[in-house]
């Protein structure tokens, strides 16, 4: 039995799947807690059903059934693995701090991932500038013998270069665009392209390990397995966890050493998320966040303290959003800059701000939908939220005052 | 099998060229980029639909079937 499994023979409230230790452990180390991955190439068909039977669901924040994805690539020939690490949210740290503490975990998943899909090629993309996490994964990578070498590239550290299209296109002419298309039919180098973000891989390479059953051992029925989050805010120690999903905010807070202060409201899913009342009992699953008009995501928390003002942040990171569209679809390049310029003006403290107000819904409805990828939607829904969840900083606003005691910036640009 | 207008944003350069030529279908948001009516175009206007997408100097409109 292995060193991770004895551990679990006695169930704890406190899961470490996948952080465990400082990082940096050696192969040997890794083997001897995990046991050895086993032969996923001789039964790539059972590997199949244990996946789907697990009830694993990406990691990156989409949230989209693994089984469903890896299958959609193996009915193709040759294809390519692209371990997503490339977290563009600055927000966001749980795949860099994951490929850091366990980078032969990742390798695991990548080299379980390729044998299922049949891929001679493998890649783990991470942004250029993480330097800590390219040491880790060469250094673990030099220590292996797999049968397919992985590929470590650096990409862009910008916003949307982590969105999968964007990263093939990356991988194939070298600008970190996204293309709006899928790649499991046509990716890297024309063919079909498994994009699994890191973190997934990491599971992957347990559910090959002790099956679907020791995976459903953690979460809920309907959304099994553990899951890393970045906890930020007003928490005494911000950073990533290793959560039981179905695990409560309150309880996500707790694990970082408790609030530091009142919170107004939570940022779930980073800047792609939603603003929710702050709401403690919520769990951090899809079930319990659904009726809230909010999900997961790539599981950014924030704990937004009292005493800052949300319309201000909100608008700082609409501007940071603005600079980060990758410059391609009209309505994300203008829209964008224009909502950015709206939320600045209502931040001022200059009395009634209806004309803003009627500005930010009308360049909702110019906006919505009209880009190639998630970016103009997924900052829109940040923003409405925020005036939803901050609607009475808005009226003080609109009375020329403001509520904060402090102007710290809280959210990461 | 009817027939719709699709614009890909991220060639699309606001030369609105399309918006002059069916403006039955086709409208310019503030910034000169099209917005799309996302019904199926009736006959009548197909061929002007046809004259839109070839017109187009990014190859950003295209008819769709279905």
């Amino acid at each position: 039995m292995s060193a991770l499994l004895e551990e679990y023979a006695t169930r704890r409230p406190v899961y470490a799947r996948l952080l465990h230790g400082d990082g940096g452990p050696t192969l040997a180390e890794h083997v001897a807690r995990y046991g050895p991955l086993p032969p996923v190439a001789r039964s790539t068909a059972e590997m199949l059903r244990v996946i789907e039977a697990s009830g694993l669901t990406g990691r990156g924040g989409a949230g989209f059934p693994s089984a469903a994805k890896l299958r959609s690539v193996s009915r193709g020939s040759r294809a390519v693995v692209v371990a997503n690490g490339v977290e563009g949210e600055p927000a966001s740290a749980k795949d860099e701090v994951l490929m850091i503490r366990n980078p032969h975990l990742v390798l695991d998943g990548v080299e379980a991932a390729a044998a299922v899909v049949g891929a001679g090629e493998s890649y783990v993309a991470v942004a250029g500038e993480s330097h800590a996490v390219v040491a880790a994964l060469e250094a673990a990578s030099m220590e292996r013998a797999d049968r397919h070498p992985v590929e470590i590239v650096r990409v862009p550290d910008r916003f949307v270069s982590g969105e999968e299209s964007a990263l093939v296109r990356w991988l194939n002419d070298g600008r970190a665009a996204p293309t709006g298309r899928r790649p499991f039919e046509r990716g890297v180098h024309g063919r079909p392209t498994l994009v699994q973000n890191v973190e997934t891989l990491a599971h992957l390479a347990l559910i090959v390990r002790y099956g679907a059953a020791w995976f459903r051992s953690a979460g809920t029925a309907d959304e099994p397995g553990t899951a890393l989050a970045t906890v930020l805010g007003a928490v005494r120690t911000p950073g990533v966890v290793e959560l039981e999903i179905g695990t409560t905010l309150g309880e996500a807070f707790d694990r970082c050493g408790g609030l530091t202060e009142r919170i107004q409201a939570i940022l779930v899913g980073g800047y792609f998320g939603t603003w929710i009342a702050p709401d403690l009992e919520v769990a951090l699953s899809n079930e319990a966040l659904r009726p809230r008009g909010a999900s997961p995501g790539a599981r950014t928390i924030v704990a937004f303290p009292r005493s800052v003002c949300g319309l201000a942040e909100t608008a700082r990171v609409a501007r940071y959003m603005a600079g980060e569209s990758a410059g391609q679809c009209g309505p994300c390049v203008f829209g964008l800059a224009a909502l950015a310029d709206a939320l600045e003006v209502a931040a001022q403290c200059r009395g009634s701000q209806d004309d803003e107000l009627d500005r930010i819904s009308q360049l909702h409805a110019q906006i919505a939908r009209r880009g190639a990828c998630a970016h103009p939607d997924g900052t829109l829904g940040f923003v409405a939220s925020a005036l939803d969840v901050f609607s009475s900083e808005v009226d003080a606003h609109r009375s020329g005052h403001c509520t904060a005691t402090r102007h710290a910036p809280v959210l990461r640009t | 099998m009817s027939t719709h207008l699709d614009v890909d944003p991220r060639l699309c350069d606001a030369y609105g060229y399309c918006a002059e030529l069916l403006p039955e279908a086709i409208a310019l948001d503030e910034w000169g980029y099209p917005v799309i009516d996302p019904g199926p175009l009736s006959d009548d206007v197909l061929a002007d639909a046809r004259r839109a997408a070839s017109a187009c100097p990014m190859l950003a409109l295209r008819l769709r079937k279905g």
